[in-house]
């Protein structure tokens, strides 16, 4: 699978090429690449094979959550996706149990460093990161510990212009911006430090924080604690759920947004939220197509703007629909899905087939929150912000952050401010989830240049407000999920046709219509994300409107870059020009179904990725009448894997939910420390005899 | 209130409650078994790390122990399921000459009672145990008849021995008091229900001095606690269980095996000792415990640690459990102070349990018992804990 090296939004210099072996053979790297992603690169899928049953392994998070991309580096079994590669290393499958290398002595071992902070902020994202800001400010010490080697979290993954306020936390800006500028601020402040490659592996009963620093542990000892690590994605139980080749969408926008890799050619996405939505629009970025997406719901969860915008490049939206299975030999080839009535059964004869070779899990978000239970236990002074303590968006993430920040300033006697009630609201706003549908606005102006905002469903956002240079559009201040409206015309004062709500709007619904030159044939503008190889003037387009439906034929008039979004002008006849809202991407061929449906197999649901643990073990224990999942972990190992029910846990509560076990009869898991694995020597506070 | 009736009430179903109560089953009596956690096991007994050994210097431990083995050891082939027994045998190692003399001295009481381990000097040592590189390794003990198991399959395969026996078993209820009629035990009264019964056994861990008092009994046990860890599962490289008896900075000893999956368990006994019921885990002890054991075995290094967490050690004051009948109240056994040893214990001590109840002992019971009563004077401390 190639790199990628055209993309509309993101770059990476292609330099420096090196060269490491897996099983001996060499592989391309480029400087920054982890193992994981420079193997997906070279098409290596399979990193092993599990001891259990031998069944293949790879990517699943590439988050450093689970472990099923376990490889053996120069003799030391890591994470691939976790550890970047190095010129030379020799990395080999995990096959079976690894072997111990031997050692004729330790080296010297040390007393593990102890560190006093302030405020210990676990996290680097938009939360972690907005509240160290509003603590350095105020002169507080700060550590923030991030498990990655880039600050800004999963906002490095996050290509596309945010919703949320333009005032409050930087809405129309890109994500991967909006880290750049949150990093920037931290950077300034000389009383925040910053630990990248530092993993938080458990908040112990003392209060302590023992932190993975590079290849050092350390015991951080803060007065507050700040829980900002986010979300992990939540997992599926279906047949052929571990097949090589189906994985989250956090994963996937990893390896393609991050690392630049080609991940899949053909992909097919489970789940209509956000997540879902955004990752198959970051996917036709990439020049991957999109077979399908399948939503249980009978709408998608995700904002409407989002699903519009994929439905008009010609993804195919199925709701109502769920996947059956994921087929092949080794590796998926295609997925099975079906129709659900409204008790999400599934309804036969809707059965379809599709080819592809990844299938993404984006069927929601659970927070990270062993730390937070654990240090609460502690009895730590502790906070939590973002995902980690609500799912919401990453803009709300932002706003949260910064009101835990204040708060816990002012915990410490930093600052006498209290948090402003404006800024609540806003949090709330923020946290809001998408309001119903209603039709599309349309003005009724049709002369001079109008603005059409193809946004009929309420979600706070108001980028577009902010950027006219007329102030000809008003959305309540008081409440930013208003609709925005157009009051040009009956002001008096016109639209100019700047182009600047076009380009700033995050779900690129707002169009220009121009009949200034000819009323019979506006040119309409429509804002996209792809480069000139999609569209160049001259090119024969298909002009959709909102709901993805096509209105005309069209050539390309002209293409205009601003900040990484194209403004596309086609000519269009005057009865569909204020329906027009976005342009073709992929042809209907692309999301054929397959004519034979392809059966799933009975079995092969796995449960418990670490273990292995089929869905029919645990049932089978629930129906013996089963309750305390600690037991149910006793028989069948289900959670005693490698990331500790980190996946399983919300499968296993589902099972119960199936079987029709009330949740107050079920004893939950009790969750040990560590959060990932580390060597003895590295807590030893083993240092290397140098040869 | 529900009211049930049986021969006896086991009150815990852990490391020594469950074998008891599969004991007495076995012989007919109706049992019924209450505890105050969701599932069998759910306490001290999930926290054991899995050993199992006959080689302790106390007599009445060797003797109940060796019967602990012989039903571990042969459980596959009589009940079916694999409990991931492993006959890797114990190995005491002596770095320093106080170690060598302590556990010389100790064979002559262990081969005295016909156990099976000898002193081997470090180069034998290390054909047992290849991975020993430290120079100043002086030897050690081996007994290659000790072994270990699952805790949890184990613990969990007795469980469902004991149900298919008959004993019934009573989840997510606290023990709240003991009714008493005529100096005669009556029945146990929990949050949920009374259950009457003539004979009750204290087989409640490190809450034994509670449900003792319930009648009077003073028991003296205490928990304190240990922490343990486990590993990710690397190919077979190491046989026995390594016990290191060396005294260090905040611990008196430590010990470490290879399940049967490839998992390495290890577990640190704090010295001093930390008392009562806490069971959080502390940032003080993978440090400690990571340093000992890479300097012992210095290819620990490269074995990346899991999970850990803490385990409570129901201690007497002289290191042997406490097990015999109450002198207050009638019908009342006690089984309890297992000193951290419970799991290895439980399944000899619940057939010895089940003599008791039915009257049946051994002239071997009854000197095992006369050590362990409950009236005996606390005043020793066993040398290898």
């Amino acid at each position: 699978m190639p790199r990628i090296d055209q993309h509309p939004v993101v770059h990476r210099e292609w330099k420096d090429p090196f060269s490491f072996t897996f099983a001996g053979a060499p592989v391309t790297a480029y400087p920054g690449d982890m193992i994981s992603s420079a193997l997906f690169a070279a098409g290596v899928r399979v990193f092993g094979h599990h001891p259990k049953d031998g069944a293949p392994q790879g990517i699943y998070c590439a988050n450093g959550q689970c472990a099923q991309c376990l490889v053996i580096a120069d003799g030391r079994p890591v994470k691939a996706c976790m550890t970047e590669a190095r010129p030379g290393m020799a990395v080999a499958p995990v096959d079976g149990l690894p072997v111990l290398p031997e050692r004729e002595v330790a080296g010297r071992l040390h007393d593990v460093e102890t560190r006093d902070v302030e405020v210990l902020v676990i996290g680097g994202g938009p939360a972690g990161l907005s509240a160290a800001i509003e603590l350095g400010t105020r002169g507080t010490n700060v550590l923030v510990v991030d498990d990655k080697d880039r600050l800004g979290g999963k906002l490095v993954l996050q290509t596309h212009r945010f919703f949320g306020s333009a005032q409050a936390v930087f809405a129309g800006t890109r994500g991967i911006d909006i880290g750049a500028l949150l990093e920037k601020d931290v950077r300034a402040l000389d009383c925040v430090e910053v630990w990248l490659g530092s993993t938080a592996l458990a908040v112990f009963g003392d209060g302590v924080v023992g932190v993975l620093r590079r290849d050092r542990y350390v015991l951080v000892r803060p007065s507050i604690l700040l829980v900002a690590t986010g979300a992990r994605e939540k997992a599926l139980a279906f047949p052929g759920n571990t097949l090589p080749g189906v994985y989250g969408a956090g994963a996937f926008q990893t390896l393609v947004n991050r690392d630049l890799v080609k991940a899949a050619d053909r992909l097919f996405i489970v789940g209509g939220g956000n997540v879902g939505l955004i990752a198959g629009y970051h996917a036709l970025q990439a020049g991957i197509d999109v077979v399908g997406l399948v939503e249980a719901l009978p709408e998608c969860g995700g904002y409407k703007v989002h699903k519009d915008k994929l439905a008009r490049m010609g993804v195919p939206i199925h709701t109502s629909h769920t996947i059956l299975s994921a087929n092949g030999d080794g590796r998926v080839e295609s997925v099975t899905i079906s129709g659900v009535d409204g008790s999400f059964r599934r309804v036969p004869g809707t059965e379809r087939s599709y080819a592809c070779d990844t299938v993404l899990i984006a069927v929601g978000l659970d927070p990270v929150d062993e730390f937070l239970r654990s240090a609460r236990e502690a009895g730590l002074a502790t906070y939590a912000a973002g995902d980690a303590e609500e799912i919401a968006e990453a803009s709300a993430a932002i706003f949260s952050g910064k009101i835990r920040g204040l708060e816990i300033a002012r915990a410490l006697g930093r600052s006498t401010d209290e948090v402003p009630d404006a800024w609540r609201t806003m949090g709330e706003i923020l946290k809001s989830k998408p309001g119903t549908s209603t039709d599309e606005v349309v003005p009724p102006v049709e002369e001079g240049v109008v603005p059409v905002f193809h946004c009929a469903q309420e979600i706070p956002c108001n980028p577009c407000t902010s950027v006219c240079p007329r102030r000809l559009i008003r959305i309540d201040e008081s409440d930013i999920r208003r609709l925005p409206e157009y009051l040009g015309g009956a002001s008096g004062k016109m639209c100019i046709g700047c182009d600047s709500c076009v380009a700033v709007c995050p779900g690129l619904a707002v169009t220009l219509v121009d009949y200034r030159e000819d009323p019979q044939t506006p040119t309409v503008t429509l804002p996209s994300e792809f480069g000139p190889s999609h569209f160049a003037p001259g090119d024969r387009v298909t002009v959709q409107d909102t709901l993805g439906e096509p209105l005309a034929e069209a050539i390309v008039e002209e293409v205009q870059k601003r900040d990484r979004t194209f403004l596309v002008r086609v000519r269009l006849p005057r009865a569909v020009a204020k329906r027009a809202a976005g342009l073709r991407i992929q042809e209907a061929w692309v999301a054929a179904a397959l004519p034979e449906t392809v059966e799933p197999l009975e079995e092969g649901t796995i449960v418990c990725r670490c273990e292995r643990v089929t869905a029919g073990e645990i049932r089978a224990c629930i129906r013996a009448g089963l309750r305390d999942i600690n037991e149910i972990k006793t028989v069948t190992r289900a959670g005693m894997g490698a990331c500790g029910g980190k996946t399983c846990a919300a499968l296993i509560a589902r099972l119960f939910r199936e079987e029709g076990v009330p949740a107050s009869a079920i004893t939950e898991n009790v969750r040990r420390p560590l959060f990932v694995e580390v060597p003895f020597g590295t807590l030893a506070g083993m240092e290397e005899e140098q040869a | 209130m529900t009211r049930k009736m049986a021969d006896v009430i086991v009150i815990g179903a852990g490391s020594v409650g469950v074998p008891a109560a599969w004991a007495m089953a076995r012989s007919g009596l109706s049992v019924l078994v209450l505890d105050r956690f969701a599932s069998a096991g759910q306490g001290s007994n999930k926290t054991a790390i899995g050993g199992i050994r006959a080689t302790h210097s106390d007599p009445a431990k060797i003797s109940i122990c060796l019967r602990s083995l012989e039903i571990a050891r042969t459980w596959r082939e009589t009940y079916g399921d694999d409990v991931e027994w492993t006959t890797g045998g114990y190995s005491f190692v002596a770095t320093t000459p106080r170690e060598e003399k302590i556990l010389r001295d100790l064979l002559v009481t262990q081969k005295a009672h016909g156990l099976d381990i000898d002193w081997h000097d470090a180069q034998s040592l290390r054909q047992i145990i290849p991975s020993l590189r430290r120079t100043d390794l002086l030897g050690g003990t081996f007994s290659p008849g000790d072994g270990h198991c699952s805790p949890l399959l184990l613990g969990h395969a007795i469980y469902e021995q004991a149900r298919l026996a008959g004993a019934r078993f009573q989840f997510g209820e606290t023990v709240t008091g003991v009714s008493v009629v005529a100096g005669r035990v009556h029945g146990v009264i929990t949050d949920k229900g009374t259950y009457e019964a003539a004979v009750v056994v204290n087989a409640a861990g490190p809450w034994a001095r509670e449900v003792g008092a319930l009648v009077g009994d003073e028991h003296p046990v205490r928990p304190d606690s240990h922490e343990g860890g486990i590993t990710e599962p690397v190919a077979r490289f190491l046989e026995p269980m390594v016990v290191d008896i060396r005294p260090a900075p905040g611990s008196a000893n430590y010990y470490f095996f290879q399940l049967a999956t490839g998992q390495v368990v290890f577990c640190i006994t704090p010295s001093p000792s930390i008392w009562g019921f806490d069971r959080r885990e502390t940032s003080a002890f993978l440090p400690m415990v990571a340093k000992r054991m890479v300097d012992l075995m210095p290819c620990l290094a490269d074995l990346r640690v899991r999970r850990t967490w803490r385990g409570l050690y129901p201690m007497t004051p002289d290191g042997s459990p406490i097990v015999g009948w109450s002198r207050r109240v009638q019908g009342v056994l006690a089984a309890v102070g297992m000193c951290g040893q419970g799991f290895m214990l439980g399944p000899g001590l619940g057939e010895l349990i089940d003599r008791m109840v039915r009257e049946a002992l051994t002239a071997e019971d009854q000197e095992v018992l006369e050590s362990l009563s409950p009236d005996r004077a606390f005043g020793g401390q066993e040398t290898l804990k």
